[in-house]
């Protein structure tokens, strides 16, 4: 099976390269228009049929690779060090991505499948999708010729020759952190999110290079770049929910360099969807579109740079190795390509309309990109100060949790506002009287939540002396609340208009406005995830821990709750040994309840049951790698999680020594995820057309729309 | 009337900054909070990469020494700078959780606010060059670069019709 492999990638890496070659001669030679033995367009057909067959290629090294985990096959090197026989199925599939070599050409792979559904789409434009196909085979090129000559998967372990020297029985197991559910779809999410912006990226360069009219390449990569930033979304939290699930220090985000490196070109692809629409309705901020996606794409290069090449100490980062070179190069070359051609082209991305007003739409969407942007700097600089640091200092300092509080909060904060304003601003310009008409609810909104936060404590100022965490979190809640209210009166606006036309429920002409303009409303939904987020975010100002040592039927206080530990024990199958104890909790002088998961009803229901709440945290120790790993065991209720860790055993004593957080909101974080992927399904779905719209409307009632309910986005 | 209005709300904002100035220049002033405190600006030297007041290993073989030096320190009647300093000697710069405000660390600090604050009025100053702020409009001239040759029009218009659909799926 390895050499299968081995051909497989060599086959994808000549095909990609035929692509590349023949795509772009083909292109060159429709572009000047000269005489030519062969057609260019058959000839860009083959290109096209190339890269199809790559992505077959690159699948059947994939394939070989899953084939080699399930068969135990440790004669070669990547399996043996990331697999054993004991792995549970699942995470055997984890192993893809669990080492270096496996990752490449997972991103090789998935680059492959984008690639693969591009081509099959290419009567959709056909010079557009021949120069994005040609230029994603450019970074396919890239991606398998590291596979080749600096990380091969397939690699045999040294000195190993078939049927001469003995295969080792076992290997040295997955790595125990990547042992968790999440693990399993988090990193292909992210991974998907990487990969996918390379779509709009390829074109956003090809529609550059061909001259193309700046509206249609983006409504043409609309749906990949909101598909790819959702991906990239759900990787990003997916893992904060893992580190928050596995690494047991009780938080979600330790601005590690490789967390940042992925929230990086979510900040500049979230400014992009913005500031895309200014193009879309005013041709305006052309190049800034262009550089936005081009920057974005070289982020994602960047993170995978961090990731591999050990510049900075990460609990992410891989053993350092050669393919940081290679890398680095890479971007140098797509960094000049990009250049030269905005530079050869950007007579064609002047500007065609000018702004009216400071007070507007357009002006929010250039405040909007400013503050993505400076957050963007924010963290590369915190990211990359202690390698600048070293190299001019000679010694590397840390950037640490501190840092980022008092520079990005801030800037996260003043974001959040930026979300609720936006909206309340009309495109051209705004009056006096409709600004004081749209922000007065909002204010109230604002200071009322700011009353009821100091009267129920939340008072940064508390015991005479001041708290910035206490007080980032005042205004967190504050802002958050106004731009909540900023959107349902918009909401509720527009639908009252339609309920007055239609004679429909308000809940219906919701239904129906949102629908009649998906994108817009579909925006609005996502606006109040990430609030609902910013919400679960303030609450990890009040966070409690306490630790001890736990005795049998000893006790443990935590806000509310009441932990007694009703045994410790030990377990061990043939993949870990574990210990772990049991704790009754108790809500007040009442044991705590909890919801069981009982089975399904009529294969779809889920059933559940009401029972008294146990917790049981583990701790275990993996056999083939001898290395220990936390689970968590968290209770999660609106106001807060009961998160309650087993961090080892006293030695003199044998007792557990148990640590229980209180961490408030932190399901808000999670709910505010699934509105985000909610509010995103909905503006991906086209709106009604007014032909549509209006076979669902009764003929009697039908009217034409308010203008306020028209465009915007 | 419009004037006054601006000027109250200039007023209302100014001191709206002052009063988030002063909250932000008291602190912390007795030994729990300020151990607490210091010990969330320390790293822990045991390779876990977390703050010296969050590291929860059983059995880290630094952090119960480093925490019982900063208690030592603190009661010593050392100032927060000093004991800082003195850790930094001990244990190398990294174990600050953050830069520190001298030399070249300052740059960590400044350069966020200064490429923010030059974001802002190159913004500012776009939005005015586009005559957002009623400032000098493109001329006619330049107006009309904007808008392509009749070749390239028509190029585009073809481009336009050919390509009629308007999403990628």
């Amino acid at each position: 099976m390895a050499t299968f492999g081995s051909f497989c990638i060599l086959i994808a890496l000549v095909l990609a390269a035929y692509n590349l070659v023949a795509g772009a001669v083909a292109l060159r030679l429709l572009a000047t228009g000269r005489p030519v033995p062969i057609s260019p367009e058959r000839l860009a057909d083959t290109a096209r049929r190339a890269g199809i067959a790559g992505f077959v290629a690159v699948t059947g090294a994939a394939f070989a690779l899953i084939w080699s985990v399930f068969s135990n096959d440790f004669s070669i090197t990547y399996i043996l060090e990331h697999s054993n026989r004991a792995l549970p199925i699942p995470y055997k599939f984890a192993a893809l991505w669990s080492g270096q070599e496996g990752s490449l050409l997972l991103w090789a792979w998935l680059l492959g499948t984008y690639g693969f559904v591009l081509r099959l789409l290419h009567k959709t434009d056909v010079r557009l999708y021949a120069y994005a196909g040609t230029i994603l085979s450019g970074i396919q090129v890239f991606f398998l010729a590291v596979l080749v000559f600096a990380a091969p998967p397939f690699a045999l372990l040294p000195g190993y020759a078939a049927g001469v020297t003995p295969v080792p029985a076992d290997g040295n197991g997955l790595n125990p952190l990547l042992q968790y559910p999440e693990m399993v779809i988090h990193p292909p999410m992210l991974y998907l999110g990487y990969v996918g912006f390379s779509v709009p990226f390829a074109f956003a360069l090809g529609a550059l290079m061909m001259r193309y009219p700046g509206e249609k390449w983006i409504r043409t990569t609309r749906v990949w770049t909101m598909v790819t930033w959702l991906f990239l979304t759900c990787g990003i939290f997916l893992g904060m929910h893992w580190a928050y699930a596995v690494l047991g220090w009780g938080g979600y985000w330790g601005w590690d360099p490789v967390e940042n490196a992925s929230f990086m070109p979510w900040l500049t692809g979230t400014a992009f969807l913005h500031s895309v629409m200014m193009q879309e309705r005013k041709g305006m901020m052309k190049s800034w579109n262009v550089w936005l996606i081009f920057s974005t794409f070289l982020l994602t290069l960047l993170g995978t740079l961090l990731t591999r090449a050990g510049l900075v100490s990460s609990v992410h980062a891989f053993a350092q190795s050669s393919i940081g070179t290679w890398f680095v190069v890479f971007m140098c070359i797509v960094l000049a390509v990009c250049i030269f051609t905005y530079v050869l082209q950007r007579g064609h991305l002047k500007t065609e309309h000018h702004m009216e007003s400071l007070v507007s739409r357009e002006s929010s969407f250039l405040f909007n990109n400013l503050v993505l942007l400076a957050a963007c700097f924010v963290i590369l600089w915190g990211t990359l100060f202690p390698i600048l640091s070293e190299y001019v200092q000679g010694t590397k300092v840390t950037v640490g949790a501190p840092w980022y509080n008092r520079v990005a909060v801030p800037v996260g904060l003043f974001l959040v506002f930026l979300t609720g304003v936006g909206p309340l601003l009309p495109w051209r310009a705004a009056s006096f009287k409709a600004i004081k008409r749209n922000f007065v609810l909002p204010i109230i909104a604002l200071w009322a939540t700011v009353i009821v936060c100091l009267a129920l404590g939340v008072n940064p100022w508390k015991g005479g002396e001041f708290s910035s965490g206490t007080f980032y979190a005042l205004v967190g809640f504050a802002v958050s609340a106004a731009v909540l209210t900023a959107i349902v009166a918009e909401f509720l606006r527009g639908a009252g208009v339609i309920s007055r036309q239609t004679g429909r429920n308000l809940i219906a002409a919701t239904w129906l406005l949102t629908r009649r303009n998906t994108r817009r409303y579909g925006g609005y939904l996502i606006h109040i995830g990430v609030v609902v987020v910013v919400v679960g975010l303030c609450g990890s100002a009040f966070n409690r821990s306490v630790e001890s040592e736990m005795g049998l039927h000893s006790t443990l206080n935590i806000g509310p709750y009441t932990l007694e530990q009703v045994g410790a024990t030990q377990d061990s199958n043939l993949n870990y040994n574990s210990e772990y104890a049991m704790l009754d909790v108790y809500k007040g002088s009442q044991r705590a309840k909890t919801l069981e998961f009982e089975g399904f009803q009529f294969y779809v229901v889920p059933i559940f049951k009401i029972v008294p709440l146990q917790m049981t945290p583990e701790k275990r120790v993996y056999l083939a790698s001898q290395q220990p790993q936390t689970m968590v065991a968290i209770h999660s209720v609106p106001e807060w999680d009961l998160y309650v860790v087993y961090e080892g055993t006293n030695p003199d004593t044998g007792q557990p020594i148990i640590k229980a957080f209180l961490n408030p909101l932190v399901g808000w974080i999670w709910f505010g995820v699934a509105v985000i992927v909610f509010g995103t399904f909905v503006a991906l779905v086209p709106s009604l057309t007014p032909a549509t719209a209006a076979l669902r409307v009764p003929a009697a009632k039908a009217v034409p729309m308010a203008p306020a309910l028209k465009g915007g986005d | 009337m419009r004037f006054r209005a601006f000027s109250f709300w200039m007023r209302v904002a100014a001191s709206l900054a002052l009063s988030v100035a002063i909250c932000f220049s008291l602190g912390a002033t007795d030994a729990g909070s300020r151990f607490n405190n210091l010990n969330h600006r320390l790293m822990c030297t045991c390779g876990c990469n977390e703050l010296l007041g969050e590291c929860n290993h059983v059995g880290c073989p630094d952090s119960p020494g480093e925490l019982n030096e900063l208690s030592a320190a603190i009661a010593s009647g050392s100032n927060d700078q000093q004991i800082l300093q003195g850790f930094a000697a001990k244990y190398g710069a990294t174990v600050l959780a953050a830069p520190t405000t001298h030399g070249f660390d300052l740059v960590a600090w400044i350069a966020p606010f200064a490429v923010f604050a030059a974001a802002l009025m190159g913004t500012i100053l776009l939005i005015y060059r586009w005559g957002g702020l009623g400032g000098k409009r493109q001329a006619p001239a330049d107006v009309a670069t904007a808008n392509p040759e009749p070749e390239e029009q028509e190029r585009l218009d073809r481009i336009r019709r050919e390509t009629g659909t308007d999403s990628g799926f």
